[in-house]
């Protein structure tokens, strides 16, 4: 029976809009945290952590989030895991996040000058002090506009759970177009709700890099 | 008839009026040297008589084409008047040749045989011959201006413009420009340069032109400008300018 | 841990998986080729056209970077056949593709020509040039040589995503993973040689661009200091 795209179905759509942002907020998090790792290693003195992180960076930027969601989703239930498809969901978003934001952080650690090391070295710092004091609070600047720009890539790359039975926006769609089978006003919905959480994002990222080269160029 | 005719131009920037009612002759095979301070407007001058700023009112003539405050038929004035830039702003995507090769093939559609010829007798002319493969960035400054120089002179212009071209040059760099440029008079091509090499413009230009506060404030022989300042303003640029 | 890989099921269909990765091999090739296209068509359109166009030109980018490809590939594959054009998954799929890298490209070349100074437009006017010949030979070469490690980055995310396209059930690299998955339930071992193949695609994919970019902008240490060459 084709049902119509009435209110329901729109709101049915919207309160789907909720895993989508917890799955976002869970993987940037989680995402972070090993990003941030990932980037220290990738900086390290050193020798076989920069080549471990250098591998992960590589590994996670070659291959699509799609195999991530598969590999976590298949590999946690062989490790005897019974969990439900949202936890597989977020361990590969944040496994996607740590390869993109190690590698967004690691440039941002770099690009404060190297005579901040030196200048540090001369005062006797120690290399996590160096990190805590020095580096670090240069690096974040550089690193929160195109941090906030991946944003934008973790919250849309959150629809392909929905292949795993995560029901978030894009899977709510699905269902919704299924039984109603009006595909341009269920999915233009669907892309609507995205494109309302993704497009401030994106102009925030693009302001916060017009301030930064601002401050960099004054 | 003269290649270049000015008369009573006016260009403004916004509220600021740059050029204040502005007439000049060049006639042919002559080098007319334009000194001033910044600010005066040569420049501008300059660029207006290529189209690349559009003037506000007044007549620009050169070798039978008229610019004036519609802005129409650029493009066949510019086939006529080469200008060389402060900045070289060479192609940096393509080598030497290329460089040089690019506007005849594309804008006077001559054939490639002809392009190439035009490229080898320009780039000798300027005494580059052996760079046609090099790429602009691998060049010193001073043979990247000469490059420029070269491009322009492939299209047969009947007078050159030169924007203070060794402005930005290292000091060492400059006389293998005024070099080129001093050739260039010799061999009768017509030309206008906005410099501040005074010794050059003294030796090499026929006429000097002193700007001030976007007029032509006093124009003769350079030897009597230079010689016998007619003016207090243009007696206290020389003292100042020439050490 | 009781578990025991076993790749010889999964290397038994073999075959299947070469038709997969053929389909991704053409999914990608002709989705790059014709998003790269557009985008620069319409980074070139915005550049020369008006002010609507140039408006046209930005909402298109901005809805399709601000959307999930996913969502693309929906509204195209059920959507369009609602308008009576019959359209099977791999051209509903190739269209998304195009549609979705064209945006990126757009706006990456966008950038390229505007890191071009403005000195070298004046360079090729006062050259007696037209507008069309200035940017086209002296304005398109730069930008593209400029943007290119952005564009092949954005060319291999473009055939990493081409997997998505197994929603839509085409039959491409994941796809048939996911046929195998279901033949021989060894997932595990079907996914981690799959996600290999992907990354092997993308290293081989990356040594391409970059030799392609070699080839087509051969501009020795030129490029570089395309914004440094300005005066002052």
């Amino acid at each position: 029976m084709i049902r119509q795209f009435t209110e329901s179905e729109f709101l049915f759509i919207l309160a789907s809009a909720r895993w989508t942002l917890l799955l976002t907020v869970m993987a940037m998090l989680l995402g972070g945290l090993l990003g941030f790792l990932v980037a220290l290693a990738r900086t390290s003195h050193l020798a076989p952590l920069r080549v471990l992180a250098a591998g992960w960076i590589g590994l996670i930027q070659g291959v699509p989030v799609l195999m991530l969601l598969f590999l976590s989703y298949y590999g946690l239930s062989l490790a005897g895991f019974d969990l439900p498809p949202l936890i597989a969901a977020t361990v590969s978003m944040a496994l996607y996040a740590s390869g993109y934001l190690g590698e967004i952080w690691r440039g941002s650690i770099q690009a404060v000058p190297w005579q901040q090391w030196e200048a540090s070295s001369a005062l006797a710092f120690s290399r996590p002090q160096q990190y805590r004091y020095i580096i670090l609070p240069q690096a974040v600047r550089i690193a929160i506009p195109p941090t906030v720009g991946f944003l934008v890539q973790l919250v849309k790359n959150t629809s392909i759970v929905s292949i795993i039975g995560v029901v978030e926006l894009a899977r709510a769609g699905n269902l919704v177009n299924n039984a109603t089978f009006q595909p341009f006003k269920v999915f233009g919905t669907v892309a609507a709700i995205y494109f309302i959480i993704c497009w401030p994002i994106s102009l925030l990222a693009r302001r916060l890099e017009g301030r930064l080269h601002a401050r960099r160029a004054g | 008839m003269p290649v270049v005719q000015v008369e009573d131009v006016h260009k403004r920037f916004g509220a600021v009026e740059v050029l204040k009612g502005i007439d000049l002759t060049v006639e042919r095979g002559e080098v007319i040297a334009i000194i001033g301070r910044s600010g005066s407007g040569k420049s501008t001058l300059l660029r207006c008589i290529n189209g690349l700023e559009q003037i506000q009112s007044g007549r620009i003539e050169v070798s039978g084409h008229v610019i004036d405050a519609s802005g129409k038929g650029l493009r066949d004035l510019r086939k006529d008047v080469g200008i060389v830039f402060q900045s070289y702003n060479l192609f940096p995507h393509l080598r030497v040749g290329e460089n040089i090769m690019l506007a005849p093939r594309v804008v006077l559609g001559v054939s490639k045989a002809e392009a190439l010829s035009r490229a080898r007798e320009t780039l000798a002319e300027v005494g580059l011959a052996e760079r046609f493969d090099a790429w602009p960035d691998n060049l010193s400054g001073g043979q990247q201006q000469r490059v420029a120089i070269a491009r322009s002179l492939a299209m047969r212009p009947k007078v050159m413009l030169f924007d203070e071209v060794t402005s930005a040059l290292d000091p060492e760099l400059t006389g293998e420009v005024l070099a080129t440029m001093e050739r260039l008079a010799e061999h009768g091509m017509t030309m206008l340069l906005v410099t501040h090499e005074m010794a050059f413009a003294r030796r090499v230009a026929t006429t000097t032109v002193f700007m001030h506060q976007g007029r032509v404030w006093e124009m003769g022989p350079s030897e009597r400008i230079f010689g016998s300042p007619q003016t207090p303003e243009l007696r206290q640029f020389l003292g100042s300018g020439l050490k | 841990m009781g578990f025991q890989f076993q790749f010889q099921p999964v290397l038994a269909r073999t075959d299947v998986l070469l038709d997969g990765l053929w389909l991704t091999l053409q999914l990608s090739g002709i989705g790059i080729l014709f998003g790269a296209l557009l985008g620069i068509l319409l980074a070139m359109l915005r550049g020369l056209a008006g002010r609507p166009v140039r408006l046209l030109v930005d909402s298109y980018v901005e809805v399709v970077r601000n959307t999930p490809f996913l969502v693309q590939l929906l509204i195209i594959f059920f959507g369009v056949p609602t308008l009576g054009i019959r359209l099977s998954a791999e051209q509903a799929a190739l269209s998304a593709i195009v549609l979705n890298l064209g945006a990126y490209a757009t706006e990456i070349v966008r950038a390229g020509i505007e890191s071009v100074h403005k000195s070298q437009i004046e360079a090729g006017l006062s050259l007696a040039m037209t507008r069309w010949q200035v940017f086209r030979h002296v304005v398109l070469a730069p930008a593209l040589a400029r943007v290119w490690p952005a564009l092949s980055s954005q060319f291999v995310l473009m055939m990493l995503s081409t997997s998505v396209c197994s929603f839509i059930s085409v039959q491409e690299l994941s796809a048939q993973a996911a046929n195998i998955e279901s033949d021989t339930f060894r997932s595990f071992e079907v996914y981690i040689l799959v996600t290999l193949i992907y990354l092997a695609l993308a290293i081989l994919l990356r040594l391409l661009l970059a030799g392609l970019g070699a080839v087509l902008f051969p501009t020795g240490s030129g490029l570089g200091r395309l914004r440094g060459q300005t005066g002052r």
